[in-house]
């Protein structure tokens, strides 16, 4: 049992917000705005906390790219139980550029530099929907099209947690106020040897098209009639 | 579009053929009405305002067995401003006035019994002011608590009562509602600091004035609780200001199975009595839990049981689970079980969660209409069996689901709604539960409100005086009897 899990934390636009794109068209409306933990990470950290309780992990690092914002969120991640956390230091242009390539360098040099032997994130990737560790093996389950895949893999491993993996635990009010002791390391990307220029450029961000009222029609024949006027058929 | 609205005002009206003058008061009516929504959408914008068949019938009825009473239009203000303009054109027309939250209510509450204007409130959906260190948010009426708690979760905070539907917040301030965790965390009459309220002129009034948010005040009349309860009878709730608590460390669930009825409200006496600070203590008679064993392919014993939950850190819940483990034995409690982890806690309680389905799975194609008496706690072990008694000799079929720490219950009658014969002794069987409950110094709704159905029952439980009091207060806050009329007195 000598794993030290590294989980990735997000701090995205609260999922309950009416996301609106910026009069100039560069980008979303962040300003006042509610941020909170990406429901995806939420469901990595509980993960990686329940494999502490069940002592197969030691220790739970939360790490997170940002500016000074998403110290909020390593907070939440301690008082969901990680034990510590680390502020991999991004802010202005760099941060509106930080795409997924720079990230990725970011937590393999972070991962290499804390010998972690599981680094656990929310979605887009293994697609875990159940996390068991036996040995030095992780046994992973996980969904695909045609049902359930289960796979037995080496540490260190990465794995990615889809929506059925648990239901995260709310961050309780005692335990929110004893994580204000726990510690957030302060890490610059120089520091870790990754190079934050982007490759990619956004040119132009828009609102998908407005739905459009439908048609009611009153018969069979008016619903075959219109859908050849619209070329459809 | 004149046309199409003087037909649409007719066809709502019931189905009475108007003679001479009749269907001169109703050209009157619908002149005015038309007016009034023209006004309407000066205010609101087109999209504001509603005439359709479809919306204006899922604004006219709830979740309960009263049938849809939908109104002649409905209004979707976005502000306190718009609610009081929308609020003063309908005084100007003499149009009733029905504020609708979720239409998760209980008792028939937003029927437009005199037709008039639905005030749809779900737009108004913002969370306002959150105050974490002094446990305080402030919300508009379109916020529910399920969203609440949502927006709350990295907090540590929460808003507790739980009436089980995902109620708007105001709505439930206006019904009073409570729920499971009553015992512990009281009902909406304890939890809500301030209300902003549009009366029925287009006043614009702070119960507790503007802004203010103290954790106790002694300062003028009771005026919150004044409007918490009043069922959109007395104004329209614009913005509610609540008290939130932390969330608990850790939580326990427990299932404890009981000989008789006696034994486990004597338990619920005792575990109260020894200062156990229990967060939720439900009761399920025999009768449900063999449903909930049949719908859930459990097998707990089928006589009367107590589910419970406990709140607290992980030192307090040893503690606080061991005292109540003994209480239960010494009453002849058996198969004590608990579970700290969320997926063994969800499972325990499954059986409760899903009482309602359960009861209605009794008899597929039946609907369910849910009683709700309260009365003190020693009275209930003798109403709980008068009552099954009742059921069995009228042949219902009613399984029972209490909050028994307060001394709450709710019988889930089940009944074919197309059976004349049964419809009108499930009638029967709940005014005789009520005047049942009355009699013990209860009251005839613990939590649902009075709504429709209970007009009279609140009249024989208050008694004249009081009752001319409470007319009183609606005849000056509502001279012309427009908010919600109909409902409560």
């Amino acid at each position: 049992m000598a794993a030290r899990v590294l989980v990735g934390v997000k701090r995205v636009i609260d999922y309950a917000v009416k996301i609106r794109v910026k009069p100039d068209n560069t980008g979303v409306v962040t300003d006042g705005v509610k941020h909170s933990m990406n429901p995806f990470c939420e469901i990595a950290v509980e993960e990686a906390v329940r494999l502490k309780e069940k002592k197969l992990v030691k220790e739970v690092v939360a790490v997170s790219c940002g500016p000074q914002q998403v110290q909020e969120t390593i907070r939440t991640a301690l008082a969901m139980g990680a034990d510590r956390g680390i502020h991999v230091e991004v802010s202005g242009k760099d941060y509106d550029t930080l795409g997924p390539l720079q990230v990725s360098k970011i937590l393999a040099a972070l991962a290499k530099k804390e010998e972690a032997s599981l680094v656990i994130l929310g979605k887009q990737g293994t697609f875990a929907s159940e996390v068991t560790i036996d040995g030095d093996k992780i046994k992973v389950i996980r969904e695909i099209d045609g049902g359930l895949e289960t796979i037995k893999i080496n540490m260190p491993a990465v794995v990615t947690a889809d929506l059925r993996l648990n239901t995260p635990r709310y961050a309780t009010l005692p335990n929110i106020m004893k994580a204000k002791k726990k510690k957030i390391a302060s890490v610059k990307p120089g520091e870790l040897g990754v190079d934050l220029t982007s490759r990619l450029e956004v040119l132009r961000v828009e609102e998908p098209a407005q739905r459009q009222a439908g048609v009611k029609v009153e018969t069979v024949e008016d619903l075959v009639g219109k859908l050849k006027e619209a070329g459809r058929i | 579009m004149a046309g199409a609205l003087l037909r649409s005002a007719l066809r709502l009206k019931p189905r009475l053929r108007p003679a001479g003058a009749e269907r001169r008061r109703y050209s009157q009516r619908s002149e005015g009405l038309e007016r009034a929504v023209a006004a309407f959408r000066s205010v609101s914008g087109d999209e504001g305002v509603s005439l359709g068949e479809a919306v204006r019938e899922q604004h006219g009825r709830d979740e309960s067995v009263h049938r849809c009473r939908p109104p002649d239009v409905v209004v979707f203000p976005r502000c306190v401003e718009e609610v009081s303009a929308l609020a003063k054109i309908c005084h100007e027309h003499q149009l009733p006035i029905i504020p609708f939250g979720t239409g998760t209510g209980l008792e028939g509450g937003v029927g437009a019994l005199k037709g008039g204007v639905c005030f749809s409130l779900r737009n108004m959906d913002q969370v306002l002011a959150l105050h974490q260190e002094d446990f305080d948010v402030t919300v508009e009426p379109g916020v529910t608590r399920k969203a609440l708690n949502s927006y709350l979760r990295d907090t540590g905070l929460w808003f507790p009562v739980d009436p089980g539907a995902d109620a708007s917040l105001c709505g439930m301030a206006s019904t009073s509602a409570s729920g499971t965790n009553a015992v512990r965390y009281g009902t909406m009459r304890e939890n809500v600091l301030n209300l902003e309220v549009v009366l029925a002129d287009g006043t614009i009034i702070h119960t507790a004035g503007r802004g203010r948010r103290p954790r106790k005040t002694s300062a003028g009349y009771n005026l919150t609780n004044l409007f918490v309860g009043s069922e959109g009878t007395l104004g329209i709730l614009t913005k509610a200001t609540l008290r939130l608590y932390g969330i608990p460390e850790s939580m326990v669930s427990a299932v404890c199975s009981f000989p008789s009825v006696q034994a486990a409200v004597d338990s619920t006496v005792q575990v109260l009595q020894a200062g156990v600070p229990i967060a939720r203590i439900e009761f399920l008679d025999d009768v449900m839990i063999g449903a909930c064993n049949s719908f859930n392919s459990l097998s707990y014993p089928v006589t009367p049981t107590l589910f419970l939950e406990f709140h607290g850190s992980s030192k307090s819940l040893e503690e606080q689970v061991s005292i109540t483990e003994e209480i239960t034995r010494d009453n002849g409690g058996s198969d004590f079980a608990w579970a700290e982890d969320e997926e063994t806690r969800a499972k325990l309680w499954k059986a409760r969660h899903d009482a309602w389905y359960a009861s209605l799975a009794l008899r597929p194609g039946c609907k369910a209409y849910s009683t709700d008496v309260c009365v003190p706690l020693s009275r209930l072990p003798q109403i709980i069996v008068e009552t099954k008694e009742d059921l069995i000799r009228n042949n219902l079929t009613g399984p029972i689901a209490g909050h028994v720490g307060d001394g709450n219950f709710h019988c889930i009658m089940v009944l074919d709604p197309n059976d004349p014969d049964e419809v009108q002794r499930v009638h029967e069987f709940t005014e005789r539960l009520a005047r049942r409950a009355l009699a013990m110094d209860g009251t005839c709704t613990g939590e649902h409100g009075v709504g429709l159905g209970k007009r009279a029952l609140l009249r024989e439980e208050l008694g004249p005086m009081a009752m001319e009091v409470m007319q009183g207060l609606k005849a000056t806050l509502d001279p012309k009897n427009l908010m919600n009329p109909g409902k409560v007195l």
